[in-house]
């Protein structure tokens, strides 16, 4: 019972990782209806930048802040740069993009950092609390992303910028009647991503450590974990990704060698979208042709 | 007095294919102006050219100021509040979250903007927590011609507002516009299918045939027009 409490804490910890990374995947879905294949190379390159500055010697948390923004202005960038001229582009050619920024993520950070495994400081201690059924670490990382979590859906709910985000992502036409300048809010849904995504990337790479492929797995998991929620649910993804890890985590303890995890995700991607493709949370998208 | 709103020759397109084809149209400061025409005519199109939501061409003269090459988001910032074909609301946010959208250029004024359409339009007030995409056809319109008011725009432009609503409705939703342009300084651009009830509160209104105007004047004289009753009106 003590092992099975343990396998579920832990998968919690995981499972907030995913559950970020999918987040910041259903953000770009809503806003452009594309899936970022890059997501999860955009936030293994901000982890690169979180460790490029606490070797500089910088606080741990001053460089995570530090990162976020250099993210946040990143995915800005990006959105500006790299997929803005193809918004109106069949979406295989857009989805081509994004995987074309995956590859160039990875290259570009193994051509700067090399592909050397590198250890990644983690700012909590690893004690063990609550009877030993989790560690001050799980407890660290779960608590950064709820805090993260916590404060975008106030961001979304409460501020002035959040609702017209969203109005942009529902119905563009109306948003540019409003005023709104919804281009602009495409790019903030960009910087978000990839300011949620770099979070992920930071509180993962003290146990997975830091490499350029660090994130494949994760975005495989956090894809689980979005599909699984309803791939057009923010409420979804979080849930979706908890259950992600803390199925990963069991299963990889009682039926199956850890090793072979990932393919609990891919089974899991499967069994949602035969069996029901809009996931726990989300809507049917009905188009009228 | 002045013209609000000038268009001159204005031309609209969709794709390659011109749809309005050198058009004029001018809506007197404080005034309402109703386009009128068949089904297919451009009346829509107009519209969305005036707010930069299609191609186009030739003048558009806005309280002084060219709209030709502006986005529509500049445009609506600029004080033109369009209820689009459709009513546009957004049918995932609440009451208040659409009212709140409306008023985005106006953020200040937001809280008495937002209390002044509840004055308008009480049934909104009791809706304020539903989803948009809950109400009566009826209430969606009210909802959509609150959300453009709530910029405070000095033109209010209304496509269709009474498509698919009962009569009894249509009466409630066109006194209560006609109060706000009374009553607020706003000046009212019209496409309207019902033609008897435009034409008794427009003082202008332009026939829109085919991409062209094809006769224009004072409100009562379209309505006296022999030619017009028998097409428009029926008698």
């Amino acid at each position: 019972m003590h092992q099975f409490l343990q396998q579920i804490f832990s998968g919690l910890a995981a499972g907030s990782i995913y559950a970020s990374l999918a987040l910041a995947l259903v953000m770009i879905y809503r806003a452009t209806d594309l899936v970022n294949f890059a997501q999860g190379e955009m936030a293994m390159f901000s982890t690169y930048i979180a460790w490029t500055l606490v070797n500089a010697g910088l606080p741990f948390w001053l460089a995570f802040l530090i990162t976020l923004v250099v993210s946040f202005l990143g995915g800005m960038i990006i959105e500006r740069v790299v997929i803005r001229p193809v918004e109106n582009a069949p979406v295989l050619a857009a989805v081509v993009v994004t995987i074309g920024l995956l590859l160039i993520f990875n290259s570009v950070a193994g051509w700067i950092y090399t592909y050397t495994v590198q250890d990644f400081p983690s700012p909590f201690p690893d004690r063990p609390v609550f009877g030993a059924l989790m560690t001050t670490r799980d407890l660290g990382v779960i608590g950064v992303t709820l805090l993260m979590l916590v404060l975008l859906f106030a961001f979304f709910r409460y501020t002035p910028i959040g609702l017209a985000m969203r109005a942009a992502a529902q119905n563009p036409a109306s948003a540019r009647l409003c005023g709104i300048r919804v281009g602009r809010m495409l790019a903030i849904g960009w910087g978000l991503a990839a300011m949620i995504g770099a979070t992920a990337g930071v509180m993962v790479a003290p146990v997975l450590f830091l490499d350029p492929n660090m994130m494949g797995g994760v975005l495989i998991y956090a894809f689980a974990g979005a599909l699984l929620g309803g791939i057009t649910s923010p409420v979804g993804a979080v849930v979706g990704g908890l259950i992600v890890g803390v199925t990963e985590n069991l299963v990889g303890t009682y039926l199956i060698a850890s090793q072979l995890k990932l393919t609990v995700a891919f089974a899991l991607i499967i069994l949602v979208l035969v069996f029901r493709p809009n996931g726990l949370f989300g809507t049917a998208i009905v188009r009228r042709v | 007095m002045a013209p609000i709103l000038e268009l001159r020759s204005l031309r609209a397109f969709y794709g390659q294919s011109e749809v309005v084809h050198g058009i004029d149209v001018a809506v007197e400061e404080g005034g309402m102006t109703v386009l009128l025409g068949a089904n297919g005519a451009g009346k829509t199109t107009t519209l969305r050219a005036l707010c930069g939501m299609v191609r186009r061409d030739g003048q558009i003269l806005f309280a002084g100021k060219e709209l030709r090459r502006r986005s529509t988001e500049e445009i609506a910032s600029l004080g033109v509040g369009h209820v689009p074909e459709g009513r546009g609301t957004f049918v995932g946010l609440t009451v208040e979250e659409n009212l709140r959208l409306g008023g985005y250029t106006n953020q200040r004024q937001l809280p008495e903007a937002v209390e002044r359409m509840y004055g308008y339009f009480p049934i909104l007030a009791q809706r304020r927590r539903q989803q948009a995409g809950a109400l009566s056809g009826g209430e969606q319109q009210m909802l959509a011609i609150a959300r453009a008011l709530m910029m405070a725009p000095r033109l209010l432009v209304l496509d269709e507002p009474s498509f698919g609503l009962a009569p009894r409705v249509v009466e409630s939703i066109f006194a209560i516009v006609e109060r706000i342009r009374r009553e607020g300084h706003v000046s009212v651009l019209l496409v309207e299918q019902n033609a008897s009830l435009a034409l008794e509160l427009a003082d202008h209104a332009y026939l829109i045939e085919t991409g062209y105007v094809v006769a224009s004047g004072s409100a009562k004289s379209l309505a006296n027009d022999p030619q017009i009753r028998r097409s428009y009106l029926g008698y």
